[in-house]
This record gives structure tokens, sequence and C-alpha cells, in this order.
């Protein structure tokens, strides 16, 4: 199956630090791809670089085939979707406005026609006309979750879509992601909960310093040898009849 | 296209606005007099169509681009605090008119005017270079403020230099802002600039509403943000130009005009334009008739800015009191 995303050997320096050391991401139509690692190990810029949100230094990245550089804004558009970890929105606009920003290329009549459903899809077609600010983070994160669905891209990239979110939100998120994947686009998350990366990931790619240290399904990328060389923790994943758990602790010393 | 109720009614409001205007004047008059205006040639005509009409005409134009203005910079720096006054983008057309005005180029028709519009096109040069540097449009509304400082240093400075005590007071009273004593060529001539300004402020509206999503999700809507943030921001400084070049430096109207329409707006950064334009018209034609109307000693009339500053100066601080508790929250 071809790739939606394939970015290769990406290298990207900021103020003489190399953020991106030569990473690599692939992902195909109908899966979701998991992109974990500490803080400050540049699975933001690596989803940036693949949207082309940041420039490279070294590597290439390609986006339904074509290299980035090539493509025009609203190829690119059609291409990908975005939704950054900040949830940071300017006005107070009622929610079915702000999906519908999701597809701009639309006359604004199919916009909202199209944000209407993805309201839907999120369990929020009450809300539709509830200013964005005046709702809990909870469902401002579904608003936004559905912007990027209006996008109907078939690259769907979102930076930490289930941080600082309650545990039924953040399974409601990702199993609506999980069920665009089903539908066929390419999902792509960066995430920090590795419990719910190997719930709903089938690949995780892990990264430190810039490098993809292991890269594969959950079981694999997730393994205690994994977990130590990225994290430098203790630990895997234990199945429960609710799904597999992460469990870590802290090496002594 | 559907035109708001919301447009509808202001316009209602700025007709209504005008015509009490054009009528009301320090000359009382009575019914058969105003039935004369039409009267070509006539005293009274004079006084409504070649005295208040361009007068009023010319509130209505300097509200009109400045409400416009305040409301494309409040779209795209996606904040309430941001009009061209906080910005210095008035302060900058204003210092290019004081340095004209003191080089004596006041003879020459339309040097004070085009002095203006290339201080405003400048601070906009300058807000675009801060704005692709800083990340934070808090920090933007810091750099506008101290841009605002500068321009008001140097034209103090110009000021404190100029040799002539008379250029000087004439520096001043155009400072203070005011459109007594506009006629029909000052419309004319502002109209162009104006005309330019709304159209890019328009063709960028879609640009600002997508920014409510923050400048990454912009960049990858599709949208040819780079080509709409140029339009915006040039915008908004032929209108903010033509407006100090035609009436001097009258602040607040950018900042109030979008504020009291957001609501109605539905707090969308495009929709908010046009009717921030008709309410930027009616407070100044209002602002205008309460300084004409008011009286002072010895035939002073209040300077136009000076009204507006009174008023506006609470309203920017219930703005600001009510933005920083959403930027806690």
């Amino acid at each position: 199956m071809s790739e939606v995303l394939d970015i290769r050997g990406a290298v990207v320096r900021l103020d003489g630090r190399a953020v991106l050391d030569g990473a690599s991401l692939l992902a195909r139509p109908g899966e979701v791809v998991g992109v974990i690692g500490p803080n400050g190990a540049g699975k933001t810029t690596l989803l940036r670089a693949a949207l082309g949100l940041q420039a490279l230094d070294g590597g290439e990245a390609r986006l339904g085939g074509r290299a980035l550089a090539e493509l025009g804004e609203s190829e690119r558009a059609a291409l990908a979707g975005y939704l950054p970890q900040e949830r940071k929105v300017a006005w107070n606009l009622p929610a079915l406005s702000l999906v519908s920003l999701g597809a701009p290329s639309q006359p604004p009549r199919r916009a909202r026609e199209i944000a209407a459903r993805m309201l839907e899809r999120v369990g929020l077609t009450g809300l539709a006309e509830r200013g964005v600010l005046d709702m809990s983070g909870g469902e401002r994160a579904r608003v936004l979750l559905a912007r990027l669905l209006a996008t109907r891209a078939p690259l769907l990239a979102a930076d930490e879509p289930a941080a600082g979110l309650d545990p039924d939100a953040q399974l409601l998120i990702l199993e609506i992601l999980r069920e665009e994947a089903r539908r066929g686009a390419a999902v792509v998350l960066t995430l920090h909960d590795l419990t719910l990366a190997a719930r709903f990931c089938d690949r995780v790619a892990a990264l430190k310093d810039g490098r993809v240290l292991a890269e594969g399904p959950p079981a694999e990328a997730l393994s205690p040898e994994a977990l130590r060389a990225v994290f430098g923790l203790d630990g895997g994943l234990i199945q429960t009849p609710h799904g597999p758990v992460a469990a870590l602790r802290r090496r002594p010393g | 296209m559907r035109i708001p109720a919301q447009s509808l009614i202001l316009t209602a409001c700025l007709v209504f606005i005008v015509s009490v205007a054009v009528l009301l004047g320090e000359t009382p008059l009575s019914l058969s007099q105003y039935a004369q205006a039409f009267r070509p040639g006539s005293a009274v005509g004079e006084v409504l169509w070649g005295i208040r009409a361009p007068r009023t005409l010319a509130a209505a134009l300097v509200g009109a681009a400045l409400g416009l203005s305040g409301a494309v910079m409040q779209g795209l720096l996606r904040n309430p605090l941001a009009d061209p006054g906080v910005l210095g983008v008035s302060a900058t057309a204003g210092l290019g008119a004081s340095l004209a005005l003191v080089a004596g180029l006041a003879a020459i028709p339309g040097a004070v005017e085009i002095a203006a519009l290339a201080g405003a096109v400048l601070a906009g040069v300058i807000l675009s270079w801060a704005a692709s540097r800083l990340g934070a449009p808090e920090a933007l509304i810091l750099f506008g403020v101290s841009l605002s400082a500068f321009a008001g240093a140097l034209t103090a400075l110009v000021f404190n230099l100029s040799p002539s005590p008379i250029t000087t007071a004439e520096v001043l009273n155009w400072l203070m802002g005011s459109v007594a004593n506009r006629d029909w060529r000052d419309i004319a001539w502002a109209c162009a600039p104006m005309a330019v300004g709304a159209g890019l402020s328009a063709y960028a509206a879609s640009g600002l509403r997508m920014l409510t999503l923050g400048e990454e999700t912009a960049r990858l809507s599709g949208l040819p943000m780079a080509r709409l943030r140029v339009a915006a921001v040039a915008g908004a400084a032929l209108l903010t130009g033509a407006a100090v070049a035609m009436a001097g430096v009258i602040g607040f109207v950018g900042l109030a005009a979008p504020h009291l329409v957001r609501a109605g707006a539905k707090d969308d950064p495009a929709a908010i334009l046009l009717p921030s334009a008709l309410t930027g018209a009616v407070l100044l034609v209002l602002a205008d008739l309460i300084g004409r109307l008011i009286p002072t000693e010895a035939l002073l009339e209040l300077k136009l800015g000076v009204v507006t500053a009174l008023f506006g100066a609470p309203v920017f601080a219930l703005i600001a009191w009510r933005a920083a508790r959403s930027w806690r929250g």
C-alpha cells in the first residue's frame, strides 16, 4: 500500500542543536501511527516537518507520493490536516462556524453541511451554536477535532490530541481517530500516554534525541528494552481484560 | 450576498445621524430656510452642502476607515486590544504629516496627505516585520506601543526643533484631529486610498477568519496566508493613513467600533468588518456633532481627537480588563 506520509532521514537544527537527527516515519491509509518519546525528543518537530511547517536541514519529506517542496498550498491542504497541541482559539466563534473552517475550499453552505456532520461524529450536535470559548476543555477539544475531520484529508496529524483531558474524553477522541483510520485515513499522533499508544496505534515510533530508536507494532516499540532505551525507565506492557496497560517505574539510583 | 440585520440597522443609524449632523449646527435655521437649501446659490444651501455635508461625510469616512482598520488589525493579531492607535500606525502617520508641515510643504496640494500615508505604510512594514519575528500577538501589541511612543517622541522633537511657533501651533492643531473645514476635494482625495484599503481588507477577510485557529492551522488551511496577511496589513495601513491625512490623529475609534459589534457578528473576524466600518462612521459623526454643539468660549470648538479620546480611553480600559480576564482563563 502506498504511503500517505513518508519522511526519511529528517534533520532539523534549531540554535545549533539537532532537534531531529535522521528521523524517519511512514504512514499508510487505514493505520494509526503513534509517535512517543520524552519531552524534547522531537515529536512535534517531526510532525511539523512532515507537514512542511518546519523546514528540513536534511532528509526528505513526501506527502501523497510527492515531494513536499513541490506541493502548492492548496494541494498540501488537500493531502493533510493538522490538529496542533495548543487548543487556543482567538475568538468565541460558534462551534459550527469553527468546524466549517476545516473546509475553506468548499462553498460556505457545503462547508457548513460538512461541519454539521463532523460535529455529529464527535457527539456535539446539540452545541453547534455555542461559542467555543464558552465550552469546557473537553468539549472544545472535540470541536477542534471535528475541525480536523472536516478537512477530510487522507492524512490526519494530531499533536497530543489527548493531553490534559479526562479519561473519558481521551478515549472518545482516540476512538474517533481510530474510526477515521478505519474509514481509510492515515492517522499520525504524538502521545505521552503509553497505554493509549498501546491500545489505539497500529504502529509506534519511539523517538529520543531526534532519532527513532524503536519502530513497529506496540508490543515491539514498547518492549522493556525499547522503554529503557527511550525513557530510561523499567517496565513494559501488561495485558488486562480492558486492553494493554503500560506499567513503568524509575530505575533505582 | 446577504447583508446581516446588524449591518442594515447600523446603516439606518448612520443615515439618521448623518442627516442630523447636516441639519444641526451652530447657525440655527428655520424650516423655511431649510426649504431654500435646495435652491441653487442660496446661502443656506452653501452652509448645508458646502460646509456641513462635506464635514459630516469626512467624519463618516474617517470613522469608517478607522473602524475597519481596527477590525482588520484585531483579526490579524487575534487580539481585541489591537487598533491603529495602539499599534503606532496613527502616530507614525502623524509624524509623517508633522514633518511635511514643518518642512513647509503644506502649500503643495496633497503633500501632507502623502506624507501621512507614507508614515502609515512605513508603520505597516515595520509591524509586518515584527509580526514575522514575534510569535505571540501580545508581544506585537507591546512592540506597537513602543512604536507609537517612539513616533510620538519624534513628533515632539519636530516641535522642539521647529523654528517657527506658528508652524508648531499648526502641527499641534492638526495632530489634535478635526474634520472642520473639509471640502469635497479633500473627500475625493481620500476616497481612492480608502477604497483600495477597504478592498484589500475584504480580500483578506477569509484569512482573518482562519487565523482564529492560530498561525499553524491557518498555514495548513490551503488559503494563501502570506498574500492575505500582506493584504490585511497594507489595507489597514492605507485606511489609517488616509484617515490621518484627512483628519489628523483620532484615537480609540478603531478599538471601540469592533468591540461594540463583536457579539452581534458572532465574534467572526470576517463578518465583523462591515459593521465595524459602519459603527466607526456613526461614532465619529456623533463625536464631531458633540464637538460642534457643546458651547465653548471664543468660537473654539472641541477637537474631534479630544472628544474621541475622552470617551475612548475608558472603553480601552474596559476592553483591557475583559481581555486580561480571558488571558488568565
